[in-house]
């Protein structure tokens, strides 16, 4: 029988590396016990994939979108809630978070979301074989202008950011190792090349043109040689500082709010330990993403960093959707389903530049908080849904309760969720309002669905509820 | 200036990617500039000539008007030493003043903290968007982050007024600061308790307005006008802030830039005759700035990241005019490729924080820097 402490670190690890679980499940999970969670969710493919084919049948326009205008994140979403392989599905966003490519200039949904499937397939692999798919990545070749980087021409773009966004960090190169690294990447193209047409745009593949490569000699970071784009990655991957800035995005991703990345440079880590840990296995494991996982969620400041970072709108909405549930069907609404993180500041498949979102309180403004609260409260009133019916059930099923009790029980049924006393007792002054919260008459319950729906909207509301 | 004792507004209009200076305001009679833009030069026919040295990107039509009526600054050359030639790091010295470490404060965050120390007006500061710009973030002082004025409260699926008061009432009190509960929660808490409040402020702003401008359809009309609404309802916000974007214009450049200058031209036309309609135009400036200008030589198709950029300053009570010296293009004057910056941005705020909104500039923007004198 699992201890409500159990319970609570099943709940962490399931928000961080999932989008939350239902209480059903998270008691399940915890039976089963802690590593054992972890190892299932290292290894997706124990479990089910998401039946993509159930979404085209009764969504049929979710595949390859093309430039439906702000929903081509549906398909997306909608692994998000009903995955059965959350951390594969985590990991993906993780890398969409790193790896920021949009719409804004792509224009197609198609090509990013391609993306999307390449870090839903090798997220959780060799990061050295995913930084190459990433190089060869149509999207990502459009994005930052590597099929304008010609042999007779440079364009240092793509070159530039993975430098300094992908991999090392500013600060660990020179303006010549940015340019012998895109000379590298010369000829790193993309076909066909044709205007849209007006149903869409042909898919794009990646292409290799050697008369467009510069073969010649280039320096790279100290290391001379008639370097290709696969010898700049080997040597990018032997540098201490992109094992350092992967730990720093993994720890910034899944365990506690850190400063950005900009700030890297001149900021040194929250926790210098776990970078070093984490740094240190994603080395020895020749970059293996899974190892490195593996060595994160099991480690103690892993565990010790409930509520230690604000949840991100994807996680939001995802969380919110799978807690109230009722959205297994690809139903119509799927595609402004999939419009509101970007409401909270995330627009998915569209990050504002390169860079990606910035994180933490960067999340919050006056505009962004209140689209949190207004959506999650609105979804979590209507009782009608599965998971807030099981909610009342598991509350019924104590029999009548106090004010206190009440309170206390949505807390924990939400969660578990850990506010200050202060904030306990405003919520009990709240539901005491109404007495002891009962169900023994049809006007019994009819009433108590009214207050749970109330009291439910005060919690997600609360500031505690912002942190995962 | 003109008139009135109405208090000094500043409207910001950043253009976020980095445009390109060159071919925005186009040093035309420069023969280097037709070397050095072989792909995406401006024909010279359709260049919109200023006098016999510069001239303007075509869709800038409006800005010339206004620029003939001497309500235009032109301000060459303005960026800062030994550009990173980073999108992010670029906009965050911009918006921090901190080219040498990494700053968190905005300078228009510290602004309005001393405009309003006792945060008398939560929304003395109103940006337009879905996120706050790093310029305007600064723990403890709010700011209002508005994407749609119509739709703008908190926990609106809670209906009826009597249940909508007493729920705001808790959760206003669930909010309130606790002792030792730390910085993340402090700033939660009083976003949460600014926002409901400004909410309550701003809904009265499209209610009161009427106007013959017809704006258009586009995300940076749409801005513009929502900062009319609330600048003509007298709400007392001093800064306004908003961005239009992506000016980075790698590839494809010319007819990219043509039509975000075209969009951005055409609000800030409708934005100010909007003003003028109303007799509120006086005390109104806008500063238009990008992060960077782009590298002096195209590369076949667009243009990289480069240095050097121009501000524009644009309102009434501006001295019209250029300001500065543009950057030589001669190969051998050039940094990496790219214009060597002749005016220090920090300079440029300084004069709209000393001559315009009447505060000491050097704390805000980190030092004493010379000014252009466009007011």
């Amino acid at each position: 029988m699992p201890t409500q402490n159990d319970i609570a670190l099943m709940a962490h690890l399931m928000r961080r590396a999932g989008f939350g679980a239902s209480r059903e499940e998270i008691e399940a999970r915890a039976a089963k016990g802690y590593e054992a969670t972890v190892e299932e969710l290292l290894n997706p493919e124990v479990q089910e994939a998401v039946d993509r084919y159930d979404l085209i049948r009764f969504q049929p326009w979710t595949w390859r979108p093309g430039t439906i205008q702000g929903m081509g994140a549906a398909e997306w979403l909608y692994f998000m809630v009903n995955t059965r392989r959350p951390l594969e599905e985590k990991m993906a966003l993780f890398w969409h978070q790193v790896f920021a490519t949009g719409v804004s200039k792509v224009d197609h949904y198609d090509e990013v979301n391609d993306m999307v499937l390449l870090f839903r397939q090798r997220g959780m692999g060799n990061y050295k074989e995913l930084l190459t798919e990433l190089a060869k990545s149509p999207a990502m070749i459009y994005w930052l202008d590597n099929c304008e980087n010609h042999a007779d021409a440079v364009n240092e773009n793509w070159g530039r950011e993975l430098l300094e966004l992908f991999s090392m960090g500013v600060g660990n190169y020179t303006e010549v190792d940015v340019r012998e690294c895109s000379r590298a990447f010369t000829g790193w193209t993309f076909v066909p090349k044709l205007p849209r047409g007006p149903l869409g745009r042909f898919d794009w593949y990646f292409q290799y043109r050697e008369e467009d490569h510069d073969d010649t000699e280039k320096t790279f970071l100290g290391q001379n040689g008639r370097f290709n784009g696969e010898d700049i990655i080997e040597i990018i991957c032997q540098q201490p500082a992109t094992a350092t800035f992967i730990a720093r995005h993994l720890y910034n991703f899944f365990v506690a709010d850190e400063a950005q990345v900009p700030a890297w440079a001149v900021t040194p880590p929250r926790d210098q330990d776990a970078i070093d840990l984490l740094s240190d296995t994603f080395r020895d494991s020749n970059f293996d993403m899974r190892a490195t996982l593996r060595v994160l969620f099991n480690s103690d400041f892993f565990k010790n960093a409930r509520f230690a970072r604000l949840k991100s709108p994807a996680e939001v909405v995802a969380g919110t959707l799978r807690l109230v549930g009722g959205y297994e069907f690809p139903s119509p609404g799927l595609g402004e389903m999939a419009r509101q993180p970007c409401y909270m500041g995330q627009d998915l498949l569209n990050p504002p530049s390169v860079e990606g979102w910035h994180t933490g309180t960067e999340w919050i403004n006056s505009g962004s908080l209140m689209r949190r609260v207004n959506f999650t409260a609105d979804l979590v009133s209507d009782v009608t849904k599965p998971g807030i019916q099981s909610i009342i059930q598991r509350l019924r099923a104590k029999g009548h309760l106090s004010p206190e009790g009440f309170v206390d029980a949505c807390l924990d049924l939400m969660g578990p969720l850990e506010v200050a006393p202060r904030i306990r007792q405003e919520l009990v002054d709240h539901a005491n309002a109404g007495g002891s919260l009962r169900w023994d008459t049809p006007q019994a319950v009819e009433n108590s669905n009214k207050r749970v729906s109330e009291l439910l909207q005060l919690i997600v509301s609360l500031r505690e509820y912002q942190y995962a | 200036m003109t008139s009135t004792k109405k208090d000094p507004v500043l409207v910001v209009l950043q253009l976020t990617g980095g445009n390109d200076y060159l071919n925005t305001v186009i040093p035309y009679t420069d023969p280097l500039y037709r070397d050095n833009r072989p792909v995406v030069g401006v024909p010279d026919a359709r260049i919109l000539k200023l006098n016999d040295t510069i001239g303007l990107h075509p869709e800038l039509a409006p800005i010339k008007a206004m620029y003939q009526q001497g309500q235009v600054a032109i301000i060459h050359g303005v960026g800062y030493a030994n550009s990173p030639r980073s999108h992010f790091r670029s906009m965050d010295i911009w918006h921090t003043c901190e080219p040498d470490k990494l700053g968190t404060e905005g300078w228009l965050g510290r602004t309005c903290r001393e405009i309003d120390p006792n945060k008398e007006n939560v929304v003395t500061a109103v940006s337009f968007g879905p996120s706050l710009p790093r310029a305007l973030a600064l723990p403890g002082v709010p700011v209002a982050c508005v994407d749609d004025l119509q739709s703008y409260g908190m926990l609106t699926s809670i209906t009826g007024e009597e249940q909508r008061s007493r729920i705001l009432d808790r959760f206003s009190r669930l909010y309130m600061p606790t002792i030792g509960q730390g910085a993340v929660m402090d700033y939660l808490g009083q976003t949460g308790l600014d926002s409901m409040k400004g909410a309550d402020i701003l809904k009265a702003a499209p209610e009161r307005y009427s106007s013959t401008i017809e704006y258009s359809d586009t995300t940076i009309s749409k801005k513009l006008k929502g900062i009319a609404q609330v600048h003509l309802a007298n709400l007392g916000t001093r800064i306004f802030y908003c961005d239009h974007g992506s000016f980075d214009s790698h590839s494809n450049q010319v007819g990219m830039h043509d039509k975000l200058w075209k969009d951005v031209s055409n609000a800030v036309d409708e934005f100010f005759a909007d003003l003028r309609e109303h007799n509120a135009s006086d005390n109104v400036i806008m500063l238009v700035f990008s992060e960077f200008g782009r590298r002096v030589h195209d590369n076949g198709s667009g243009t990289d990241h480069g240095a050097a950029g121009a501000v524009f300053v644009i309102g009434n009570s501006v001295k019209g005019g250029e300001y500065g010296e543009y950057p030589s293009t001669r190969p051998q004057d050039l940094e990496q490729g790219d214009l060597v910056p002749s005016t220090d941005f920090r300079g440029v705020y300084t004069t709209i924080l000393e001559d315009w909104l009447r505060l000491d500039a050097a704390p805000l923007v980190g030092g004493k820097f010379e000014k252009p004198a466009f007011l």
